[in-house]
Parts: structure tokens; sequence; C-alpha cells
């Protein structure tokens, strides 16, 4: 209880030293997160920055005593939207690197200008603002911040509650249509898709393994032939189609040698090789 | 410190998901600085909301949080179908109405 009217009386008045330093610190954080996730190549790496910047957001909202809100950024925000995003971003395809090519000339530095005179006003507009009042939140608090949240929801926007249940029920079935596919024709069975196989004379029997004729058997590896060229037919359509294939069949050659190396080492061969060596580039010189 | 360095930070925050928005070309990616955009709101209703000592900003960031969800939610269902016919999910492949 004690902690708590603390709390409430440094939230009241300006800021402690403690909560500057916070701010400062990730602050800063926050900021490069947000810059990753706009300069990052990848989507899979600005997802990852967006949620870090999500959470030191989450940590600014406890300190600022929106203790529901806080809590709930980091359930709903990093919890549930990001994770979304990145099941997405599985979905679309990992390996996707955003092409850097400009299809309209000049769009990137135009778009940075505009960023920054965008951020200019911005902050001009709050800098000129008269802000220097603070009434802090202590106050408003001070029946508990959960508390305080529900009467305001259920009293004064209870009716934009109402209509915030009907958007969420509109999102969902709306993502249900959207995703939902129709199947306009019968599935063939296992007979009909058999029975086509053998007609068009394609490959009959149940396609190889991958990598089992080599020493790997890794997924991503395809299987050796007796000749020594690698069979594409042994590795999944998926991989093949990302083009995931690890060629393995120069590693054999490659282990070899590195043993002869370590070996020529152990025997000391290397010691009466080098000066040969020397003398022989010498020679050439 | 002065509480309205929270005000700076949010608009710096939306000034970079805002500068993401005219950038970047994949549509996630388009939809992440959106989703900063919308945080960095949040936060400056936070900030006000401590700032005016009531809790009617952090209800209104509150009503944000519950629409950027469901603004994700069908965002993202849009990019997934997108990607379903196109194979690719930058926005500008989607050009047929170009000449």
């Amino acid at each position: 209880m004690t902690a708590q009217l603390a709390a409430a009386a440094t939230l009241s008045a300006g800021t402690s030293t403690g909560e500057a330093f916070q701010f400062w610190v990730l602050g800063t954080i926050a900021v490069i997160g947000a810059l990753c996730t706009v300069f990052m190549r990848r989507a899979v790496h600005s997802a990852l920055c967006l949620a870090g910047t999500m959470i030191i957001l989450a940590v600014f909202y406890l300190a600022n005593g929106a203790y529901f809100l806080g809590v709930v950024q980091i359930v709903v925000y990093t919890g549930a939207i990001m994770m979304l995003f990145l099941f997405v971003v599985m979905l679309v395809g990992v390996t996707a690197a955003d092409s850097l090519k400009e299809t309209i000339k000049g769009q990137r530095w135009l778009a940075l200008l505009c960023g920054l005179g965008f951020g200019a006003l911005l902050v001009g507009g709050i800098g000129n603002a008269s802000l220097s009042e603070f009434n802090g939140i202590g106050e408003a608090n001070a029946g508990g911040n959960v508390e305080g949240l529900a009467t305001l929801l259920f009293t004064r926007y209870v009716f934009a509650f109402e209509i915030t249940g009907a958007l969420l029920i509109t999102a969902a079935v709306g993502a249900m249509v959207l995703t939902h596919r129709e199947r306009t024709e019968r599935a063939r069975t296992q007979r009909e898709l058999a029975e086509q196989r053998v007609r068009e004379g394609k490959y009959l029997p149940p396609l190889p393994a991958p990598g089992v004729y080599a020493r790997h058997n890794a997924v991503d590896i395809a299987g050796l032939l007796p000749d020594g060229t690698t069979s594409d037919l042994t590795v999944s359509k998926t991989l093949r189609e990302r083009g995931q294939i690890r060629d393995v069949s120069h590693e054999a050659i490659n282990d070899l040698r590195a043993i002869e190396q370590r070996a020529e080492e152990r025997l000391e061969r290397t010691a009466i090789d080098a000066p040969t060596f020397k003398r022989a580039e010498e020679a050439s010189k | 410190m002065n509480p309205v360095n929270y005000l700076y930070l949010a608009a710096l925050l939306f000034t970079i998901g805002a500068t993401g928005v005219l950038i970047r070309r994949n549509a996630i990616v388009l939809f992440m600085c959106v989703e900063l955009m919308l945080n960095a709101c949040n936060l400056a209703f936070v900030a006000f909301s401590r700032m005016h000592g009531n809790l009617d900003g952090q209800v209104i960031a509150f009503f944000t949080m519950v629409v950027a969800a469901a603004e994700v939610v069908v965002g993202l269902a849009i990019i997934v179908s997108l990607f379903r016919s196109r194979h690719s999910a930058s926005v500008d492949d989607a050009s047929l109405m170009k000449l």
C-alpha cells in the first residue's frame, strides 16, 4: 500500500530520475527497433524488431500509470498480433527478401524527405503547444486503474464498446470469407490419380528417399545416383521449388582432402615439404 | 525529465512508421509499419491521459488496440488471398490497371 502511494506520488508530480533513466535507455532502443523494422530486408527480422519495440512501449505504459494497457499491450500485441504476423510470414515465404529495385525514380529519397518534413512538423507542433501543466494520473488511479477504466468503459463509452463487439465479429467473419476457398470440382480419388499416372507414363513407383545412396540422410540433400550425379526426384517438391537443395557430391572429395592434410600435419611431412615448396617458388622466380 | 518527452518519442515513432509505409513494398512490412504508427498514437494517448489526470485517454488507447487487432486480422487475410492468386506479397506487383 505504501509502495502504491509512493508510486502515485511520483506519478502525480513530474518524473523521478529513475524514470528519466528508463526513458532515455528504453526510448533509444525503441527507436532503433522501429528503424530496424523499416530498414531490415527480411520480413521476419522486421517482425522481431517490431515485437521488441512493442514490449518497450508496454513498459512505457506501465511507467505512465496505465497498468491495464501495459499488460494488454504485451498479451494482445506481442502475444497475438505479432505471432499472427510471423505466422503469415511463414505462410508467404520466409526467404522472400524485398527487391531493392526502384520502380519510380527517386521515390525513396522523396519518401525520406517527406518523412523528415512530417516529423519536423509534428515535433514543432508539440514544441509550440502549451503542455506545461501536469495533473498526473495518481488521483485518477486512486481507486485502481482497472476499476477506473471499467467504470468509464461501461458508462460513458458503453456504446462504443458495443460497436467494438460488432467490429470484432465482422473482422472474424471477414477473415474467414477472405481465406476460405470453395472447391469448384470434385476431389479426384486415389484410384483415378493412379490410373492417370499410368496413362501418362510418369514415374510409377514411389519416389526415392533423399540421401539414401550417399552418406547423408537429411531431407534437403539429393540422393546420389550410381554414376555419382544427384537426383532431384529424391528431394521434396517444396524444397526443390525454393531452391534449398544442398549439393554434397563435392563434399566427400573435400573431406578426403582435409583428412589427407591433417594426416600430413600429424606425420610432420609439412616440415620437410615447406622448404621444398619455397625452393620451387624461388626457382620459378 | 519532462513527461512531454513521451510525446516526442511518439511523434518520432509515428514518423518512422509513416516513412516505412512510403518506402517499403512488401505488404507484410507495410502492415507492420502501420502497427508501429498505431502504437505511437497509443503512447501519445497514454501520455495525454497522465497529463490531464483522467483515464479517458487510456480508454481511447484501449479502443485503438481493439480496432488494430480487427484491422490486422482482415489485412493479413487479404495478404494471404493476394499471395495465393499472384504468388507475391509485393504491392508493386498488383498493377493490372497500369498501361
